[in-house]
């Protein structure tokens, strides 16, 4: 379907050991999903296996983006396609400043000899850096490169905002973080929907949707969706804990 | 023509046809295979070699063939080499020849890549015997030679400069320092030789490319620079295109002599086809408050021994050695720096970043040395090695040896991976397997080739482009 993040009975999982048991979702652009869940219920997984990870393997259904798989494609070309993943633990690249990882990033999206324009490049990435409050000596830090976790999970989403996605998966976008950092990171994502972005938002727990708030909430557990609700289904969660709701509904 | 025989090492992946050109057999100054009196008398003969130097020569020959390999020495694959099955000269204008249309296209492609002019591809890749720089150049020539700068190549050199020549050719670097330095002593061509006034600060950078002909980069060159009292000069060696030669063993010497508060800056940028055996003796002389610096880039070749060394024979003399190693698929690369300190004050710093890559194999050598009765002395060295795969190897040799009081001496290593989780993260905002190793490697030396001249900090980002794609699927 155009203009919609399908996740079609995916099974997948690293070696012998299957995580994901059939697993069902559709983003539409425009809105954003959360997708809460227990430690071990597999939300990271899901996250990695979207994107490519080669840790993981696909055992059967499909993730179609905008109706085309892209089970089929290499991480990077994935990425170009416009998916976005939020990394949970962002790597470090030591010596390469943000700046340029940024531009080389937009540039593997355009054709060779036609790199973006310095100026230009600039001139957005301070936009975008304003619009998420980042202080303009950001850019010329290594990236990731002993960053705090706040640090690490703003310089995600100003990436986020660079690379203008069509949809992206936060994953634990919460975790580590003070409630302040909190508060910075949910405005930037805040600040980037849309109806030309789709976004799931991968957590455990329902403090982030308190500022991120969502159209709709799912809930897994053992490897599949088990509940779909509106936003109010977090808080319910929230008071009951992940127990009631343990056992798949069925088909 | 190649003397190396890979018999012992089936797992080295190298396409032997690689820089292979058709040459003609009808070479006009062709010394023949192996090494003899009769090759040393035939060299002179054809190069009018003054008698001084047949002696030279000849003395050299001897003491190449009674030193045994240096067994030292990181690699057995010097066992390869088999000297009776080289040409130890070949002269100007007995160059092979070939059409354009002959030249591989992946080779093309390098050139392009890396923005080589057009001129110097054809030379590059075997097309023109002899390139004609002096157009180019004629401007900067003329400037320098306004101020008494003696640019020329080593055999112009020694007959017509012979007091300056003779006065310091050999005594940096000895014939019997080793085996290869005695190799290039006995069949030397090529090379420059350079003089710069007392006081006289040249302002941009000489280069090889100054006056390219086909012995400059001849197999054996021999450069010999002076920078006179007081004197500045920056010379650069080589460049970032790969040399494609069947010429598969290279041993060349660098005699470096700074007078008195001189500043003296060497840079080489080499990249070898893969069958190459790049062994090289480099040294500095440095006089009292003289400086001078190495800043040295190895890609390529099968195996590179290279330890660019500086005397630091005057008092609050200072030597550098900035250096870059990339061993891909196959390689090794063993380099590192020599630092001797021989007078009180003296100030060393050596920095060495190496990438191995796949079955690539770095080795950083170190020699510092500071003697009992000197004073005041200090030494900085810092290696730093980057793998990537598994498989990869990096060794530190780090030797540093102070003897006696009020000297300081500072080492520090560090050995980091490429891991599968950063090239994933990176592939993730879109960047190819390829483009992603290229950017961490060029991250990893980034700090370094800040320090390097603008020209040659682009060309090498763009080499090192060019070799991370290379090493993925």
């Amino acid at each position: 379907m155009k203009n919609t993040l399908e996740i079609k009975g995916l099974k997948a999982g690293i070696g012998e050991k299957e995580i994901l048991h059939g697993l069902n979702l559709t983003v539409p652009k425009g809105e954003v999903h959360a997708i809460m869940g227990k430690n071990g219920s597999g939300k990271s997984t899901l996250a990695k296996v979207m994107a490519g990870h080669h840790d993981y393997e696909v055992r059967g259904g499909d993730v179609l983006l905008d109706g085309e798989s892209i089970l089929g494609l290499a991480p990077d070309v994935r990425a170009r396609t416009g998916l976005f993943l939020a990394f949970q633990y962002p790597s470090e690249i030591p010596g390469v400043t943000i700046a340029n990882f940024m531009r080389a990033a937009l540039n593997a999206r355009r054709a060779e000899g036609e790199e973006i324009d310095a100026v230009e490049y600039y001139n957005e990435l301070y936009q975008k850096m304003d619009l998420l409050k980042i202080d303009r000596s950001f850019t010329s830090r290594s990236v990731n490169d002993g960053f705090s976790g706040g640090e690490k999970k703003r310089n995600e989403i100003l990436q986020m905002a660079m690379l203008g996605p069509k949809y992206a998966v936060l994953d634990e976008t919460d975790s580590g973080l003070d409630i302040d950092a909190l508060k910075v990171v949910s405005h930037g994502v805040n600040s980037l929907r849309g109806p030309n972005l789709g976004i799931l938002v991968i957590t455990h727990y329902q403090r982030l949707l308190d500022y991120i708030v969502p159209d709709v909430v799912h809930v897994m557990a053992a490897g599949r969706i088990v509940k779909s609700g509106p936003k109010e289904l977090a808080l319910e969660m929230e008071k009951k804990g992940y127990d009631w709701v343990e056992t798949p509904v069925p088909a | 023509m190649s003397g190396i025989v890979a018999q012992d090492k089936p797992d080295l992946q190298i396409d032997q046809d690689q820089g292979n050109f058709s040459y003609p057999e009808d070479y006009a100054f062709d010394a023949g295979t192996g090494l003899t009196e009769k090759t040393i008398d035939y060299i002179c003969d054809t190069k009018g070699d003054p008698d001084w130097v047949r002696e030279f020569r000849k003395k050299a020959l001897k003491v190449f063939q009674d030193k045994p390999l240096p067994t030292h020495w990181a690699s057995k694959d010097l066992e390869n080499i088999h000297f009776d099955d080289f040409r130890y000269y070949l002269s100007k204008g007995a160059k092979p020849k070939r059409s354009w249309d002959e030249v591989p296209d992946d080779v093309k492609k390098t050139f392009e890549r890396l923005g080589i002019p057009e001129k110097e591809r054809a030379f590059l890749a075997g097309v023109e015997a002899q390139f004609d720089s002096e157009a180019a150049y004629s401007n900067i020539k003329k400037a320098v030679a306004e101020q008494g700068v003696v640019f020329v190549g080593s055999r112009e050199g020694l007959k017509e400069h012979p007091e300056i020549f003779r006065k310091w050719f050999g005594k940096v670097i000895p014939t019997g320092d080793n085996k290869f330095s005695a190799l290039n002593s006995a069949v030397f061509s090529g090379g420059s030789f350079i003089y710069v006034p007392k006081g006289v600060k040249v302002k941009h950078p000489l280069q090889a490319y100054f006056r390219i002909n086909a012995e400059n980069f001849g197999q054996f060159e021999r450069t010999l620079i002076i920078v006179d009292e007081g004197a500045e000069l920056t010379y650069m060696e080589g460049c970032t295109a790969p040399k494609f030669d069947s010429v598969t063993l290279h041993s060349a010497v660098v005699e470096l002599v700074a007078m008195k508060g001189a500043k003296l800056q060497y840079i080489t940028v080499q990249n070898w086809s893969p069958n190459v055996f790049n062994l090289v003796t480099k040294r500095g002389l440095a006089h009292e408050e003289a400086e001078i610096k190495w800043i040295d880039c190895n890609i390529g070749s099968r195996l590179t021994m290279k330890y660019p060394g500086v005397v630091l024979k005057g008092r609050k003399s200072r030597g550098e050695v900035l250096s870059i190693a990339l061993a891909n698929n196959g390689q090794h690369q063993d380099t590192g720096a020599k630092m001797i300190h021989a007078a009180d004050e003296t100030t060393s710093n050596i920095i060495s970043k190496s990438i191995s890559i796949g079955s690539g194999r770095a080795t950083y050598r170190g020699l510092v040395h500071i003697p009992r009765h000197l004073k005041g002395c200090k030494n900085n060295t810092e290696c730093d090695a980057l793998l990537i795969n598994s498989e990869s190897r990096t060794d530190t040799y780090p030797a540093i040896v102070t003897r006696g009081e009020g000297n300081s001496v500072q080492h520090e290593a560090s050995v980091s991976k490429v891991s599968a989780e950063q090239i994933f993260y990176m592939q993730q905002r879109g960047l190819s397997e390829g483009q992603a190793m290229s950017l961490s490697v060029n991250g990893f030396v980034n700090e370094l080739v800040r320090q390097f001249p603008m020209e040659y900090s682009v060309e090498l980002k763009r080499l090192i482009d060019l070799e991370m794609e290379g090493s993925v699927g």
